[in-house]
């Protein structure tokens, strides 16, 4: 039973032109590069933005953000700009003596120090020479890992932490890269969905979704990967999910939890491929977009 | 190529998925992702088509030039592959690094194309031994994002099915031959692309194959097999890539599965080229910037 659909391409709908650019959605200004955000001198200069003829202009597309006196303009399109406390997951490139290097969507690899990681069994003792030799049987490249970020060091990079029996190798489930800009800002970013799989929102825009887990198993603080095949039913739940994270993105709507399960429910009426035409990607997000100003009133 | 790194759990996630005929993104183990077709894109082409599938993306150009036919078929035109690997998709490709991927698909290319039925090249002859068409198809990589092959041996169709060929008429003279080219501009030849073979890629994961297989499950799979098949279901020709082995059983359960594919393929993307052939000029260009 095979499918293969072929169409001709879509052109994009045009905004009404003639719109004033500034008056978004809740008073909050849109910029385009080269965009004058303000004539007044009593501004400061802050990301996205240059001096120009003793003009604040954006040098990013985005929104323009207001601190008092400092004016930022935050891209929709973007790297990883880590801060600490941040939640991310990321993906391990190198294994260096002491440390990792880990792939997490900024512009510099991040680091992950063998001494800021829990040991298998949580044993808390010095790293020795030993634990240096095994670091492979920890974490190899390629693996997946969600950590906090402990620090950022003045070029940017990011220096992260596991040292919390919720962080660590990142088993069975799917990887879903977005634009980091996307992922709301909350309290916790892990989230059991009542839909039967649960998703950690990394700050950094990498999505991973996962099956439940059963019971949380302590003691191996998380090094060793559970191999046995995934339930179907599971599958059909990540799959879906997957795809309706990939469709809020096309449609450029911010990714949290209450977004996440509208967005799923209001595409239990569709197949699980179907989701991956752009029609259907807009119509469930329409819906979606529709509770969440219901919710908000 | 470009290729994706996975941790061993993701790629069991893949292999079981493979098995429970659920793929990732919720496809069956048959199922294409969306292609889109466009063709006439570039205006200084012969012919010319865009094909995306997922987030592979290809741009065709088919340009026809005048030139003298090869020695051992002097009443034949023919046909040449270049394929450009730009920096564009993947930082690898930079300098001379899509070389080696460019010149294997261009070889894969004259492969499917090598054979008698696949394109009428005598049409293409304008004076034997002396002039004839030659068809110059340069396929550009903007973006990979999995299953190459079959992306661009449909472009390759699409542009060569939106190919004119200026017609000419030869005037004999006291003193040689005279080529001359028509006055009007749509006078010209079109190709018939009936039999022009696609390629299906099959892939091997696990026990099971599947088609159109993204980055990530072609980072799965060992070994897979390029099928070419026409329209009508003939297999033209037949490559493995990969450094796995596949046993003779299996390789014959994918060549029908290829051959079913491959006759759906053709059917719907011909659907497609005549749609968009019947709204003319009333067709809304989309091109890069839509």
């Amino acid at each position: 039973m095979a499918g293969v659909e072929v169409r001709l391409p879509a052109a994009r709908e045009r905004l009404a032109q003639g719109l004033p650019r500034g008056a978004g959605e809740g008073g909050r200004d849109l910029v385009a590069p080269g965009d004058t955000i303000t004539t007044d001198p009593g501004y400061m200069r802050g990301h996205g933005t240059y001096m120009g003829n003793e003009k604040l202009v954006a040098s990013v597309a985005g929104v323009v953000d207001r601190v008092n006196k400092l004016v930022c303009v935050k891209a929709l399109k973007t790297r990883y700009n880590g801060e600490v406390g941040d939640i991310v997951v990321g993906r391990i490139t190198e294994v260096q003596q002491k440390r990792w290097k880990v792939e997490t969507n900024s512009r510099l690899d991040s680091v992950l120090l063998l001494s800021s990681m829990n040991l298998p069994g949580g044993e808390l003792r010095r790293r020795s020479a030993e634990d240096e030799l095994a670091m492979r049987d920890y974490l190899q490249e390629g693996d997946l890992i969600s950590a906090e970020v402990q620090a950022v060091f003045s070029d940017g990079a990011v220096s992260l932490h596991t040292r919390s029996l919720k962080y660590g190798k990142l088993a069975q489930g799917v990887l879903v890269q977005v634009s980091p800009s996307l992922v709301k800002r909350q309290k916790t970013h892990f989230h059991d969905l009542p839909c039967g799989a649960s998703v950690i929102l990394g700050n950094n825009g990498f999505i991973w979704i996962y099956p439940t887990p059963g019971q949380k198993d302590e003691e191996a603080g998380g090094f060793v990967t559970n191999l046995e095949p995934v339930p179907l039913p599971d599958r059909e739940v990540i799959s879906r999910l997957r795809n309706c994270i990939l469709a809020l993105v096309a449609q450029k709507l911010m990714l949290y939890d209450t977004s996440i399960v509208y967005c799923y429910e209001a595409s239990l009426s569709h197949q699980i491929k179907d989701l991956l035409k752009a029609e259907v990607m807009e119509e469930v997000v329409l819906q979606t977009r529709q509770r969440l100003l219901e919710l908000e009133g | 190529m470009a290729s994706v790194v996975l941790s061993e759990a993701e790629k069991v996630y893949i292999m079981h998925g493979v098995q429970e005929d659920l793929r990732v993104d919720g496809r069956g183990c048959e199922d294409y992702r969306c292609i889109e077709v466009e063709t006439d894109v570039v205006s200084n082409t012969s012919g010319s088509a865009r094909v995306k599938l997922g987030h592979t993306d290809i741009l065709v150009g088919v340009k026809a030039e005048m030139g003298t036919p090869k020695l051992d078929r002097p009443n034949e035109g023919y046909l040449e592959f270049f394929v450009d690997c730009s920096a564009n998709a993947t930082p690898e490709f930079e300098g001379r690094g899509g070389e080696e991927l460019g010149t294997e698909i261009a070889n894969t290319l004259y492969r499917i194309f090598n054979n008698e039925s696949s394109i009428d090249l005598k049409l293409l002859c304008i004076n034997p031994r002396e002039n004839c068409w030659v068809l110059y198809v340069d396929v550009l990589l903007l973006e990979c994002g999995g299953n190459l092959f079959d992306a661009i041996s449909v472009a390759v169709k699409a542009a060569l099915f939106n190919t004119r060929i200026p017609k000419v008429r030869v005037l004999e003279e006291e003193g040689g031959r005279e080529i001359e080219l028509s006055d009007d501009p749509f006078d010209c030849i079109r190709l018939n692309v009936d039999n022009v073979p696609c390629i299906v890629t099959l892939s091997k994961i696990g026990y099971r194959h599947i088609v159109d297989a993204t980055l990530q499950e072609e980072a799965c799979s060992l070994a897979s097999l390029l099928i070419s098949v026409t329209s009508r279901g003939t297999l033209t020709c037949m490559k493995k890539v990969g450094r796995g082995s596949l046993d003779p059983e299996s390789i014959f359960e994918m060549m029908e599965t290829g051959k079913r594919v491959g006759k759906l393929l053709h059917s719907s993307l011909q659907t497609v080229l005549d749609e968009e052939e019947k709204l003319g000029s009333a067709r809304k260009k989309v091109g890069f910037l839509g």
